[in-house]
């Protein structure tokens, strides 16, 4: 056995050691039913974890074959469309909850506010994460042309993550949350996300490290970012002081207006590079793959690259206008959203044009269809997102739906069409089958979601400006024309709307998965050919 | 450019803390200096902690995830200030750990919703919120009012909320427990003890209308009952607190 191997399994064994002990620590001491459980539940994993680690280091070290590695990568697509069907479920159920308000139930658990993180958090990184780590697996080791640096590491990343949003998700029922939107999950949480989120670092630069390619492709620069960059702002938005061990309860370390701009620089690149950089270099894999056709320009690569790399930190405050923000932050914050549309839309035309010479493909094939579609509305959302950034305009987006229908512009149309567009190309390549079960399901599915996405969007744009015109109507005399109540009922028909085009979605996704299934279900081919596999390494 | 950047991408590492140094860059900017410039937070005569009982109500008000639906921060336009009041302050959220500005309001902004309705109205209205509010949209709440309020954590509460900055007095954080229940006293016999502690802005008296037990709809309604209710504006000078 190497001694570098050892090493790392001794590494990780530490680690996990101390995951289990947390788990201990909670079960042993808290006094809350759901943190108790929760305990249980990270006990169980890394005690699983550490019997695993165990009998691979007494085994001898295996014998890698001269072969891609694709397991974890296979179990992250699972966990990307587990966790996809369940976020999509409870949005539509959200969604039927404010048309329909006696659906909250009125128990504890089933009302909006605690259903609502469960949506947000499994399609952010249940779903979206997961889709990002299983491509990224994907994506390096091709464009390296090496089989991922690690055996163990790859696991160690997709079961600490998943444990992560497990934790979240069961918590925010049985009202252990943070409150800070789009971080809620609460400190133990947080604190696993780390581990895996370093053991991801790890092998992500590791396995560039052992790349037969000089040059590192464009897509890896974007995954990097995504893990770099998420990195930072995990640990310093979520810093806080847990009351104590007996509870899962913690203060953030920040308070008022400090913690609201540090949200918000956290949320804003949550979606600027978990859902966007991350999502790009998906893009800059599959698309061009998915085409044959080389990226349209090398040099929009680069600007748009760091110009969104660096732009994007600063735009948080945006998400602030007129609030107690000092008023400096705010211009800043939307001079900055405005200049990062260059960048951004640098990235479509580079996308959009890559796809030149092979039109006939969106026609074909409803995989490149949703690649490009993905592409317009990831277009359409950035313009959208640097024009609400202006200030007076924000007053008609800021508190009400237009900021929903612009999220989900985002989410449905760009981050989940190009999902699944590259799940429909990756799927077929790493089960090794001709393709997927049925072109014309995914067909059906673009053309679900396309409608299901365009109903969303459009309900929510004319809610959001409608209400937020209500509020600003005053009459001759100057009295306020409708009272708060009176905005909320206009907002009916909007709601069903949105309610259907979310369940027009979800239906389209429920067939997306089956299609999956029955992909991975179906006849293989033979083994891939040597073109397809890792180039042989020199000795050491 | 091309060809210095061709350099770049061959080096991982050197890649990677590149992206580290250009992305840290706009927090380094941006949120770095409202730590250290002085008027970030605006000197105003009212602001205190909240008492354990606020404080555990505030807790509800994070757990039930209330932030999704309304915010607490009153814009400085003018339909902002007419609907709902003054405009926020920083230094009213300045106890806030986290703050619970929000971004979404599906109901009403409640940043100074405190002493506009009486306690009855909050507990009915929290229990079953159609009975009053004809069209709302809002969950009920009224298993808040079957919950005993779990007192035993707010010692330890008042001491992680002093380790990130809240001045919170020994004397305040030993007394946690009785001061919780005695805030919500239907004798007010302690009000003199709590106002010299917290000052004179605390409200004591029965906030659920169960006077014999301390429940949760307790602390929520006397959370919500002290919102915006801590700063005197006629002593507050705009102009000097320009930012």
């Amino acid at each position: 056995m190497s001694v570098s191997y050892k090493v790392e399994i001794c590494i990780i064994f530490i680690i996990t050691l101390l995951v289990f002990v947390l788990g201990v620590a909670i079960l042993g001491y808290g006094r809350q039913t759901g943190y108790v459980l929760h305990g249980y539940m990270i006990a169980l994993t890394a005690g699983w974890g550490l019997v695993h680690l165990i009998n691979r280091a007494n085994e001898p070290e295996p014998k890698l074959p001269l072969e891609y590695n694709d397991a974890a990568c296979k179990w992250g697509v699972l966990a990307c469309f587990g966790w996809g069907l369940i976020g999509f479920t409870l949005g539509d159920i959200l969604a039927w909850q404010l048309a329909i308000p006696s659906l909250n139930g009125d128990m504890f658990w089933s009302n909006f506010g605690r259903i609502r993180p469960i949506h947000t958090t499994a399609v952010i990184f249940g779903f979206a994460g997961n889709a990002l780590i299983a491509t990224s697996f994907y994506v390096v080791q091709r464009t390296s042309r090496t089989r991922l640096a690690s055996e163990v590491l790859p696991w160690f990343v997709l079961v600490g993550y998943n444990l992560f949003v497990f934790l979240a998700v069961t918590g925010y029922p049985m009202g252990i949350t943070q409150s800070k939107e789009y971080a809620e999950a609460e400190w133990y949480a947080d604190l696993i996300l780390v581990f895996a989120w370093v053991g991801y670092l790890m092998l992500y630069m590791r396995t560039l490290a052992r790349r037969a390619e000089p040059h590192i492709y464009v897509a890896n620069w974007y995954y990097m970012g995504f893990i770099v960059v998420i990195a930072m702002l995990h640990v310093v938005n979520n810093l806080s002081m847990p009351i104590d061990i007996s509870y899962a309860k913690s203060y953030s370390l920040f308070a008022g207006v400090q913690d609201a701009m540090t949200q918000w620089w956290y949320g804003h690149n949550a979606v600027g590079f978990l859902l966007t950089a991350g999502f790009l270099g998906m893009m800059y894999y599959f698309l061009p793959k998915a085409v044959n056709r080389p990226i349209f320009s090398y040099r929009l690569s680069i600007i748009g690259f760091w110009g969104i790399t660096f732009l994007y930190l600063w735009v948080g405050s945006h998400h602030l206008h007129y609030t107690a923000l000092p008023d400096w932050v705010q211009y800043l914050g939307m001079s900055m959203s405005i200049i990062l549309l260059v960048p951004s839309w640098g990235t479509v035309f580079n996308g959009i044009l890559t796809i030149n010479g092979a039109w006939d493909k969106v026609r074909t094939d409803p995989a490149v269809r949703f690649m490009m579609v993905a592409m317009l509305f990831y277009g359409l959302t950035t313009f959208e997102g640097s024009f609400l950034a202006i200030r007076p305009v924000n007053t008609l987006s800021h508190y009400t739906d237009w900021t929903v229908g612009h999220v989900h512009a985002g989410a449905l149309g760009w981050v989940a069409f190009m999902t699944f567009g590259a799940m429909y190309k990756m799927v077929p390549w790493i089960w090794r089958r001709e393709g997927t079960y049925s072109l014309r399901l995914e067909a059906w599915h673009f053309w679900l979601a396309l409608s299901g996405t365009l109903i969303y969007v459009g309900a929510m744009w004319n809610s959001g400006i409608t209400q937020a015109l209500m509020w600003q109507t005053y009459d001759a005399n100057g009295n306020f024309v409708y009272a708060f109540i009176d905005t909320v009922e206009a907002m009916r028909p909007y709601y069903f709307a949105r309610a259907i085009g979310g369940l027009l979605y979800l239906i389209g996704a429920c067939l997306g998965a089956y299609n999956i299934y029955m992909t991975v279900r179906g006849p293989g081919m033979a083994p891939a050919p040597a073109a397809q596999r890792p180039v042989l390494q020199p000795a050491e | 450019m091309s060809t210095r950047h061709q350099k770049l991408e061959r080096s991982g590492i050197g890649f990677a803390v590149s992206i580290l140094f250009v992305a840290s860059l706009g927090g380094l900017f941006e949120i770095a200096p409202l730590f250290t410039i002085e008027n970030t937070i605006e000197k105003v005569e009212g602001i205190r902690p909240y008492t354990p009982l606020e404080l555990a109500g505030r807790d509800i008000y994070v757990r039930e995830g209330c932030y999704a639906c309304h915010s607490q921060m009153i814009r400085t336009l003018r339909s902002d200030v007419e609907r709902y009041g003054h405009f926020s302050l920083a230094a009213e959220s300045m106890y806030d750990h986290p703050h619970q500005w929000g971004s979404k309001r599906t109901g009403p902004d409640l940043a100074r919703v405190g002493t506009k309705y009486s306690d009855a109205w909050h507990v009915a209205h929290l229990a079953n919120p159609r009975d009053f509010v004809k069209g709302s949209v809002m969950p009920g709440y009224a298993f808040l009012l079957d919950q005993r309020l779990d007192t035993n954590h707010l010692k330890g509460a008042l001491t992680a909320m002093r380790r990130v900055g809240v001045p919170y007095t020994d004397a305040q954080i030993a007394n946690a427990e009785t001061d919780a229940n005695r805030q919500a006293d239907i004798m007010a016999d302690h009000k003199q003890d709590l106002t010299e502690s917290y000052g004179d802005s605390v409200q004591v008296r029965d906030f659920d209308g169960q006077p014999t037990q301390l429940t949760e709809m307790d602390a929520l309604v006397a959370y919500l009952q002290m919102l915006g209710t801590l700063v005197d504006f006629d002593a507050f000078d705009v102009e000097e607190n320009d930012r």
